[in-house]
């Protein structure tokens, strides 16, 4: 077992290190690959958890996608490295408020925290180890809380639909691609012969 | 003490010895699968290709290796160094490492992990970070033009290869990767591999995987004609060897996972030749479909941005959305 606590503290270690570095780099896009290497030792823990399913979703999830779109837009952004340096000692006294009041949140919720043992009685899915944890996942996501999973899904679907309402731009004088058309589209229906009169244009 | 020993150490050992061999194999295959690529590129156009290092020209990729070693590494100024040198190390990395849960044979496997469809989709989804990192750290206009559109094509591209993976993790019942090629054996040979019932989604696959990889006619991110060479631009020996080699890593993983997933692994495809050994079918399977991709990239013209974004959201995600709702059905009441 040392070997897996070993791993445990590797993984946290390098985990708590870059999430100071995300906080910490200059370069906004340093902070973004130091989240990646963040969730990528949480991954890591997942898997000495047993979890593995949990961990490559969160790696295809968060890593694969999420990420790349933080990267996307941080990458666009131009941001000059040196007027974030200056700017942050004006922001230092609200920085520190909040700081203060999530570590002081923090240490209630520590110091009244018991725990329960009859959670573990009543846990909803077996523990035994006669199916994979995928399966687990799938038999108590798709049948005591499918509800739950289908208000999520139609929470994303309301946002998804949201966001393209917000950008989308529909200009009927816009000229637009229509593939159709372009295939349909011959000698004959394009092309007409006009007999021109001297010194006028069409 | 000598609990961990043999609890631990000795197992590490074995396992990384099994996979310094699965490695050294690998990029000496990858060597020749090189050659056979341009070789079947020039006998398309008609060339004879590389034939002058070795007979037939054979250790050309070895001739290449070498002359890129030694070669001078060039770092733009204002380039990020350390991103810059480690995009290439990540792509060949990922790259390889998702090598590790592809079963050669029955029981001839590095990991044989029970969610290794989910372990390669995840490590496939990271291999675009290798050319973001790149195309950003470069700090010039075309490799930073290359790498978004290599973003947007490979996440684009990954949500087809995931519904199409989904349907046949229907029809087999596990994310298993030995248990897909062992749902596919039966005494019909090659009748029972499942590129015959969901033969629109091995076309889907086969495409997706070209995007998915760079390879031509998806090469956009480094199209010549518009950005000269795109993510690569600034890149020159040691580390442009390591986005090569990535690159074929990967795209001979696609081959191996289409192999696993339609084309039935290592079974034979007829019962009368099962006494040939089943490494040996699975490297044949996975040469064809290299053959196929080599001439894909010899016969199809380059896509325009547009027309490939067209065809990943409005045609494969809606075509493969179908077919798990299909399969589905299928399997529900049918099986």
């Amino acid at each position: 077992m040392i070997v897996v606590s070993l791993l445990f503290y590797l993984f946290s270690f390098i985990m708590i290190a870059s999430a100071f570095m995300v906080i910490l780099s200059r370069n906004p896009v340093h902070s973004v690959l130091f989240l990646i290497l963040c969730f990528f030792n949480s991954a890591g823990i997942f898997l000495i958890l047993g979890a593995e399913f949990l961990a490559f979703i969160l790696v295809i999830v968060y890593v694969g996608a999420v990420a790349v779109l933080f990267l996307f837009v941080v990458m666009m952004l131009d941001v000059e490295f040196k007027s974030i340096s200056s700017t942050v000692i004006s922001y230092l006294p609200i920085g520190l408020t909040i700081g203060v009041i999530i570590l002081a949140e923090l240490m209630l919720v520590l110091f009244t925290w018991k725990r329960d043992y009859s959670v573990t009685d009543n846990l909803s899915l077996s523990t035994d180890t006669q199916y994979s944890n995928t399966e687990i996942i799938g038999l108590v996501l798709y049948t005591d809380n499918i509800l739950f999973f289908q208000l999520a899904g139609l929470i994303l679907l309301a946002s998804m639909i949201g966001a393209i309402i917000l950008t989308v731009n529909h200009r009927p004088s816009a000229k637009r691609q229509d593939i159709n058309k372009q295939v349909e589209r011959d000698a004959e229906s394009s092309i007409k012969n006009i007999d021109m009169k001297p010194g006028s244009g069409i | 003490m000598d609990n961990i020993l043999s609890m631990y150490l000795y197992p590490a050992a074995i396992i990384a010895a099994k996979s310094v061999f699965l490695i050294t194999t690998l990029l000496i295959t990858i060597a020749f699968l090189l050659l056979a690529d341009r070789k079947i590129w020039a006998a398309v156009q008609m060339r004879r290709g590389p034939n002058v290092v070795g007979a037939f020209g054979l250790l050309q990729s070895f001739a290449d290796l070498l002359k890129f070693v030694l070669k001078e590494v060039i770092i733009p100024s204002k380039a990020d160094k350390a991103v810059f040198l480690l995009a290439p190390f990540v792509t060949t990395v990922f790259a390889i490492s998702a090598w590790a849960v592809i079963p050669f044979d029955a029981g001839i496997v590095l990991a044989d992990i029970n969610i290794g469809v989910l372990y390669i989709l995840a490590i496939s989804s990271l291999g675009v970070y290798g050319i973001i990192m790149g195309g950003w750290a470069s700090n010039s206009k075309y490799p930073f033009l290359g790498a978004l559109r290599s973003a947007a094509q490979m996440v684009s591209y990954e949500v087809s290869i995931g519904f199409v993976i989904i349907t046949v993790i229907l029809l087999s019942g596990s994310l298993n990767l030995t248990d897909i090629v062992n749902a596919q054996s039966g005494d019909y040979g090659i009748l029972n591999w499942y590129f015959i019932p969901l033969f629109p989604m091995f076309v889907v696959f086969f495409i997706s995987a070209l995007a998915e990889t760079n390879r031509p006619p998806f090469d956009l991110p480094e199209a010549e004609s518009e950005l000269v060479a795109g993510f690569m631009v600034e890149y020159s020996s040691t580390p442009y060897l390591m986005f090569m080699l990535g690159e074929y890593v990967s795209i001979v993983l696609m081959c191996a996972f289409a192999t696993i997933l339609f084309l039935g692994g290592w079974h034979a495809p007829l019962p009368i030749l099962d006494f040939i050994p089943g490494f040996v079918w699975f490297v044949i399977k996975v040469c064809f479909m290299f053959f196929m991709f080599a001439m894909v990239k010899a016969m199809v013209p380059r896509y325009r941005y547009d027309q490939l974004m067209r065809l990943g959201w409005k045609v494969f995600l809606p075509l493969s959305l179908v077919m798990v709702a299909v399969t589905a059905t299928f399997v529900v009441f049918f099986k």
